[in-house]
């Protein structure tokens, strides 16, 4: 019998409208590395968020048996204590300090209250030669690379004296020189007799460095497949992530005529606002008809969400270049408003961080981007805006006891009806959807489809950011697919298919496969 | 709803009028019934009324986002003894009033610059002011103190012993102005309580229930006709008062009623949802701190008035009562929550704790120990209460 380090089982995890993790079981095997894929919100995360203990014991269902015994984990030092160690994908490493600063943060070296630097630096230099450093411990973190300051949050992790590691998409931010290194490092680490556990959407990686492979998807274990015994190429392993089914999980459009350009963007390119030397869009051009639904595909990070705020009103990213044309004309639009007042809205994929003000009513938060609608020099008609929230309650059938209800209140579902309204009301030309129906429960998707063919029945465009591909597919007249700020395919609707997607998201040399 | 979380959000919406009557009732007890005399109603409105004016704009820039404003009390300073030097001058008194507003009002609109435009975190740029202001209202008054000789201004702005409306109607023993005023504020109130029923109800729009409507109405009547009969007893209406209850009323309508207004409450909810809604979120704060200059201008105005003087240490602490009083009011530490009456109500209470506590003769320092547990307290409550909702 197989030796096995962890054992999740029937882990059931549960947010406000939806089932995160719906009884999944996983289990690694001790001296493995184990990877985990699937899916944008397939579970990943917050599988893991449940074994280091960031969701403490009882906030979910299922039970957690590590190294033989039962765990109850309430916080992440109590699973560190064990060994267990989670290297989160956005590096928690604190630019102006020091590298042996940053590895031992929270587990100091010295006495009570006396830090040891001596010993500090002196262990840190000692883990940094294991991971193959050759820097000063007391380099500053602001001053390597990324390749580099992934290579200390693994060094860090070795100093809490990990037995099991989890790798959450170590490679993403690296280049493939620094990914190659730290691939090769974990199977050094695997003689060792480490454990580790990896997320990573780069198939190519995962087979390359796992010895099993757990695909989740849409909460649920799906299957584990294993070096040697299981076809580990990256088709098989797709088949496993996307093996869905669309039936009629989405609204039939009819009589939508499709008619001339409404909006053209041409080379369009963008740097990021902090790193100005990193271009996160990069020379983009596409369009998009009136009365047409247009799907954009691509991972977190593709630089979807980017390319649609830097085109609302530059409100996202610097040294912007490109033309934007709409119905033909081009134009320059430097601020949200601007943007609204040329048929713009850009319905955003952070509803709690940027779409919505949850301390306020829904009357308020409706009328927000068309305030003058409802008001005359300045002053507010409080019936007025009353009664149009009224009017867009019913129309997206929000469900509460009232609009003067606050949205914090309300379900991720109506939440998002009141996003929508927010922006309808503004009445665009030209709606741009970033994941409009993530986190929200079956039923209120299918709502959100039904709205999205109203609005384009009306002659208004839709560009619909998505990583459910089933989504994309069953609602897009036409897709884009993005990977690392570059447009890397487009498909009809008739063309494409779910593996044709994630097979052309996921090349990550897609100019030698195309 | 059970009747338990409903005596709960009673409690939780009403929590500084509930508190307002309770210490009211607490120290009139320990007074023998002193704190209710006219006098000293009187007194609670008059060495407030700077307060009253500085919390109302302090609101505006805390609404934004928890940000405060620590310039205030050398703003008023320096207005200040600009108006007294000027009216030194025998410059005509109105246009002193309009000079000290506009110097008020460009002090806020430097600040406002640096915190809106250049994004200067406004704790810093106003504890600049802070140091900035104390320090040149020195340099103008060379140390010295420059006394407030014109009588009209005095009068007008003051809080002193001639400083009330002159009661038209001549009454002798009680003055019948006080009364008419009272009676017409109520006859207004109702009115458009009414008004504003009746028209909702046609629009089908929701509306109180009637008897919560009376019940309302009844003890606001009540405590207004109190009120005024009570300062119609001692020598009418201060004229501090009626700056006070203007800049109350204007600014109750502009946070309550306008888009300005939304836009301040939208930037303290969700800052980014505002930017994206299309909204210069830039301009809003501007509004917010070049405002508070105005109103800071204006209390100079009233201080130097009721103490007929300028000295280089007037409007010391300033910014804390003003701070303190919004807070207490229930304005949330992180912006976004806030209105104009309760911040007033949340100065009425740290004014009728000051007088009580002085009419009871308790040490100074001991009053400051209260007033700062009570503001801690205010904002526990805020914060834990937060948590709950969560």
């Amino acid at each position: 019998m197989a030796d096995y380090i962890l054992e999740m089982r029937r882990i059931t995890k549960e947010f406000p409208g939806v089932k995160a993790l719906d009884d999944v079981n996983f289990k690694v095997e001790r001296g493995s590395i184990h990877a985990l894929v699937g899916e944008n919100g397939a579970g990943k995360s917050t599988l893991m968020n449940v074994l280091s203990g960031w969701y403490p014991y009882g906030s979910y269902t299922g039970e957690i048996i590590y190294n033989g015994e039962e765990c109850h984990f309430h916080k992440l030092k109590d699973s560190e204590e064990k060994g267990i160690v989670i290297i989160h994908q956005e590096l928690a490493l604190i630019p102006y300090m020091t590298i042996g600063e940053n590895m031992f943060l929270g587990n100091e070296r010295g006495k009570r209250f006396a830090i040891n630097w001596d010993e500090t630096h002196a262990e840190a230099t000692k883990y940094l030669k294991i991971v193959g450093l050759s820097e000063s411990s007391k380099t500053l973190i602001k001053d390597i690379g990324v390749g580099k300051q992934q290579m200390v949050e693994i060094a860090k992790a070795l100093a809490k004296n990990a037995k099991l590691m989890i790798l959450d998409e170590p490679t993403s931010s690296l280049n493939e020189e620094d990914s190659q290194a730290l691939l090769d490092l974990l199977l050094e680490f695997k003689k060792q007799g480490m454990t580790s556990i990896i997320i990573s959407h780069k198939l190519n990686e995962v087979s390359y460095v796992a010895d099993d492979i757990t695909v989740l998807r849409d909460g649920h274990t799906i299957e584990t497949l294993t070096k040697g015994k299981d076809d580990f190429s990256e088709d098989r392993i797709i088949r496993g992530m996307v093996g869905r089914s669309i039936d009629d999980r989405f609204p039939k459009r009819h009589d939508v005529k499709v008619g001339e350009i409404a909006l053209e963007v041409k080379n369009w390119t963008v740097y990021h606002p902090i790193y100005s030397d990193q271009k996160v869009v990069d020379d983009v051009s596409f369009h998009v008809r009136k009365g047409e639904v247009v799907g954009f595909s691509g991972l977190m990070g593709a630089g979807r969400t980017e390319l649609a705020m830097s085109l609302f009103g530059h409100s996202y990213g610097t040294g912007i270049s490109g033309q934007l044309f709409l119905n033909g004309k081009e134009v320059h639009l430097h601020s949200p408003r601007q943007a609204i007042d040329h048929g713009l809205a850009y319905v955003t994929e952070d509803r709690k961080g940027n779409g919505l003000i949850l301390s306020n009513p829904i009357y308020v938060n409706t009328t927000l981007a068309n305030l003058n609608g409802v008001s005359n020099r300045g002053v507010i008609n409080f019936d007025k805006e009353l009664a149009v929230a009224e009017e867009y309650r019913v129309k997206l059938g929000t469900k509460t006891p009232s609009v003067q209800q606050n949205v914090g209140n309300l379900s991720g579902g109506n939440q998002q009806k009141v996003l929508l309204a927010k922006w309808m009301y503004a009445d665009p030309d030209i709606l741009i959807l970033d994941e409009p129906t993530r986190g929200i429960d079956v039923g209120a998707k299918y709502e959100i489809y039904c709205i999205i063919n109203e609005l384009v029945a009306e002659g208004k465009s839709v560009i619909m950011i998505s990583s459910e591909l089933p989504e994309v597919l069953g609602m897009s007249d036409r897709i884009y697919v993005l990977n690392e700020g570059r447009l890397v395919g487009e498909f009809t609707r008739d063309e494409a298919s779910q593996e044709k997607i994630m097979a052309c998201i996921l090349a990550t040399d897609t100019a030698a496969k195309e | 709803m059970s009747t338990k979380t409903k005596v709960l959000g009673f409690v939780q919406k009403y929590t500084m009028i509930i508190a307002l009557v309770l210490v009211t009732a607490f120290f009139t007890w320990r007074t023998g019934g002193k704190l209710l005399m006219p006098q000293n109603l009187t007194n609670i409105i008059s060495q407030n009324a700077y307060v009253f004016v500085l919390a109302t704009g302090m609101l505006l820039c805390i609404l934004t986002g928890g940000n405060i404003d620590l310039s205030v009390g050398s703003v008023v300073c320096f207005v200040g003894t600009i108006g007294a030097v000027l009216m030194r001058s025998n410059l005509n008194m109105w246009l002193a009033v309009l000079v000290m507003l506009v110097v008020g009002l460009l002090i806020g609109a430097w600040q406002a610059f640096w915190i809106a435009y250049v994004k200067v975190p406004p704790f810093i740029t106003t504890l600049a002011g802070m140091m900035v202001f104390r320090g040149l209202s020195n340099v103008v008054l060379q140390g010295k103190t420059v006394s407030v000789t014109n009588a009209k201004f005095v009068q007008i702005f003051g809080g002193g012993a001639n400083c009330y409306v002159p009661d038209f109607f001549g009454g002798t023993s009680i003055n019948i102005l006080c009364i008419v005023v009272g009676a017409l504020a109520c006859v207004l109130y109702l009115f458009f309580t009414i008004r504003n029923r009746t028209v909702r109800k046609r629009a089908g729009l929701e509306v109180d229930s009637l008897v919560k409507t009376v019940i309302t109405a009844v003890i606001i009547v009540a405590a207004v006709m109190f009120f005024t009969l009570r300062l119609a007893q001692y020598k009418g209406l201060p004229m501090a008062l009626i700056w006070v209850a203007l800049a109350v009323l204007i600014y109750t309508y502009i946070t309550s009623k306008t888009t300005v207004g939304r836009y301040l409450y939208a930037i303290g909810g969700n800052e980014t949802a505002t930017k994206l809604s299309g909204i210069n979120t830039k301009s809003i704060y501007f509004f917010a701190y070049a405002n508070m200059g105005l109103l800071a201008g204006l209390a100079g105005i009233l201080t130097i008035a009721r103490l007929t003087s300028a000295q280089p240490t007037y409007g010391q602490n300033y910014e804390m009562d003003a701070i303190g009083s919004c807070f207490i009011g229930g304005a949330s530490a992180y912006g976004g929550v806030g209105t104009v009456p309760g911040v007033i109500i949340g100065a009425l209470l740290m004014g009728v704790i000051n007088i009580g506590m002085s009419i009871m003769g308790v040490d100074a320092n001991y009053q400051k120990v209260v007033k700062g547990l009570v503001l801690l307290a205010a904002v526990i409550f805020d914060v834990v209460s937060k948590k709950q909702n969560n």
